[in-house]
């Protein structure tokens, strides 16, 4: 499949034309920036396009903050639309050019730092400037005096109950997708209709961690004794002549509850990998295993499993750091407040409920130390692919 | 299936390994039913409620309505309806698409470009840069909050949607240049050789052999981070605000927890409306979407 690339040979006609359309596309951009970076950008623009047609009551109202919001939102994110996207091509299309004329000795030089340039400048912005500040920032206390309190503070027993419940979290929120999706994926390997039948269990990774606490708020809700339980659990549990427990409230039940909702969600990704990579295990290494007499149950756990290792650790580091920053659930279902916080959720109140951003960031940093063995492992894994590559 | 297909997978090589004896599928069979039915009562349940008479839902639970479905007054859209107006929910839809659409096309159009210089233009640095993208990959979303944060209440771009686009599209980057570098590194390298030959600039190549042949890739990630986005509840938390005109999907149904707690049938309905549009794409594109895990996870 060769694709060439034809060699240009400018025509006098775009000669012309892709100069002008550069420049109108250039104009429009500075009007979008402006458009974006206005508060009220979206009302002011269609306000300005109402006073063209001629609906001056309607470009008032805009402009009074009435009248087609709606509209004015919509007509916004266009104009994001075209700055992001037509205005990047431009920006890439045109500083392209412009480094083009240059002698190719230079050109070849700048050119590739037009293409992760603009990459280059977010990544610094949103990740890298701000994971410096943060761990900076965790050693100031709310006045801006240097201190180790932020951290020794987490020593308290309070902390040391939020860290212990991220622990658990860690362990068996990662341990139970990844066995799950391992014997789900084992499973339906060995029936017809596979496909159909895992979409059932991968569902749920389309849904939002808050969708899903609601889903299972309403497993988990509780009522008195006296009356009919709505709740599916309570009422497999009174139907079985035990008392309803209120799962959400009841520490440490409730921890366990809220993990359960994550494995649910989570098991689906794990099959998926696990699968993949079960299919990829030679036909003639299992043939061989059945010929030397192992039993179904051998070959999955004796030769299989061990072949897909890497897969399974994969998996888990990728689980166990969505993990570890769980939020949504439990600030959706509890808030943290029956014994069941974490991390997460705690530098959230310190930062919008106690506004201590010292306190906020030595949490996040945190966080990050406990990331750094994973981020150690890719890289060394990168360097590994670079070599045999 | 299973016999007749051995001969064919050996010679094909790794495809389709492990075909049991049917002997075993009984059991297994069974097995694998339970678990589909355990993994769907929890959405069954949501759906089902959220289209129950709410006199009904206090009273029993939402399998009776199943066990006896043409029982007089008991199906009703007028949650979804209460829901839509009332609660906000139909505003919070169109926030959610106006954060999401930019927030899924800008990253991908600004990763692609950094993608192919990482992979294909040689430049000074360029390891130790993509070194960075690759640990800034496992970095928590919660070491970027407060800087950030500060950062826009001083620029007046917090509870801006022009905030919270820049926003996913920073923190969409680092997978997205990893995903697109892994497919792209991957091309034949006599495709950019001739390119080369014929006098194609890098920004031709790019363009007309480059862009097209990463479609594949270039769509797994835009399935990834309009999920992501959809269903983010933190950022919009954190740097749209709680004003409640401004309440994307996840906000608002966790507005509705604090308002309407109890009140299951308004719960219910909220939340299956957040998860549609989701759960649509997903279904439709489930094959581009597996791709893409298996592409962003097998090989890190």
């Amino acid at each position: 499949m060769a694709v060439a690339a034809r060699s240009e040979t400018p025509q006098p006609l775009s000669r012309f034309i892709l100069p002008i359309a550069g420049l109108i596309g250039f104009v429009l951009c500075i009007g979008g920036i402006a458009v974006l970076v206005d508060p009220h950008g979206g009302e002011h623009l269609l306000a300005w396009i109402y006073d063209l047609l001629g609906n001056n009551s309607g470009a008032l109202a805009l402009r009074n903050g009435q009248g087609d919001q709606l509209f004015s939102k919509i007509l916004l994110a266009l104009v994001a639309l075209g700055v992001g996207v037509g205005g990047i091509w431009l920006l890439f299309i045109g500083v392209g050019w412009l480094v083009s004329q240059l002698r190719p000795q230079l050109r070849d030089r700048i050119l590739p730092w037009v293409f992760v340039g603009p990459a280059l400048v977010l990544l610094t912005v949103f990740l890298v400037y701000p994971a410096v500040g943060t761990v900076f920032r965790s050693f100031f206390d709310a006045k801006g005096v240097f201190t180790l309190a932020n951290y020794s503070t987490l020593a308290t027993p309070e902390f040391i109950g939020i860290l212990g419940n991220n622990l658990i979290w860690l362990v068996v929120a990662t341990g139970g997708s990844v066995l799950l999706g391992l014997v789900i994926a084992g499973l339906f390997d060995r029936v017809r209709r596979e496909a159909l039948a895992k979409t059932f269990v991968f569902l749920p990774l389309a849904i939002s961690l808050v969708g899903a606490s609601v889903i299972w708020s309403f497993m988990y809700t509780w009522q008195p004794a006296s009356k009919p339980q709505i709740g599916l659990l309570n009422a497999v549990i009174t139907g079985l002549g035990g008392q309803p427990l209120s799962f959400l409230t009841q520490n440490p039940i409730n921890i366990y509850a809220e993990i359960l909702i994550m494995v649910w969600l989570q098991t689906g990704f794990a099959m998926v990998v696990l699968s993949a990579a079960i299919k990829g295990v030679s036909t003639e290494i299992i043939e061989a295993a059945r010929l030397d007499g192992a039993t179904e149950r051998q070959l999955f756990f004796r030769v299989i499993v061990p072949m897909i290792r890497g897969s399974i650790i994969t998996v888990a580091t990728t689980i166990a750091i969505a993990v570890l920053k769980i939020f949504d659930i439990v600030y959706a279902l509890t808030g943290g407040r029956f014994g069941d916080d974490v991390v997460a959720v705690r530098m959230f109140h310190e930062m919008f409920q106690f506004f201590d951003d010292g306190r906020a960031s030595s949490l996040a940093t945190v966080l990050f130390i406990a990331v750094l063995p994973v981020m150690y492992i890719n890289l060394r894994n990168f360097r590994r692919q670079q070599v045999e590559a | 299936m299973t016999a007749s297909a051995k001969p064919v997978a050996r010679e094909v090589g790794r495809v389709k390994a492990w075909r049991p004896p049917l002997l075993q599928n009984g059991p297994v069979r069974i097995a694998v039913v339970v678990i589909c039915l355990l993994w769907t009562v929890p959405t069954l349940g949501l759906l089902v409620t959220s289209i129950r008479n709410p006199l009904e839902i206090a009273n029993s639970g939402w399998w009776t309505s199943l066990l006896n479905p043409f029982a007089p007054d008991q199906w009703t859209l007028s949650n979804y309806q209460s829901v839509l107006s009332n609660a906000g929910m139909g505003n919070a839809f169109l926030n959610s698409v106006i954060v999401t659409v930019p927030s899924t096309v800008i990253p991908i159009t600004i990763a692609a470009f950094a993608a192919y210089a990482f992979a294909w233009v040689p430049f000074r640095g360029r390891g130790i840069l993509f070194t960075i993208v690759i640990a800034l990959l496992v970095v928590p979303i919660q070491m970027s909050l407060i800087p950030i944060l500060k950062i826009y209440s001083g620029a007046g771009l917090y509870g801006t949607f022009v905030g919270i686009w820049l926003a996913h599209t920073g923190f969409g980057l680092p997978l997205a240049i990893f995903l697109l570098y892994n497919f792209m590194s991957q091309l034949p390298r006599d495709l950019f050789e001739s390119a080369a030959i014929d006098g194609a600039s890098h920004l031709q190549t790019f363009i007309r052999i480059v862009l097209p042949l990463s479609i594949p890739a270039l769509g797994a990630f835009a399935i990834f981070q309009f999920l992501w986005v959809w269903n983010d509840l933190l950022v919009a938390l954190t740097f749209l605000g709680p004003q409640t005109d401004l309440r994307v999907m996840p906000t608002a149904l966790f507005a509705m927890l604090g308002t309407y707690g109890g009140q299951w049938q308004l719960l219910t309905a909220g939340a299956f409306v957040t998860m549609l549009l989701p759960l649509g794409v997903f279904l439709a594109l489930q094959r581009a979407f597996v791709r893409g895990i298996l592409a962003g996870s097998v090989k890190s």
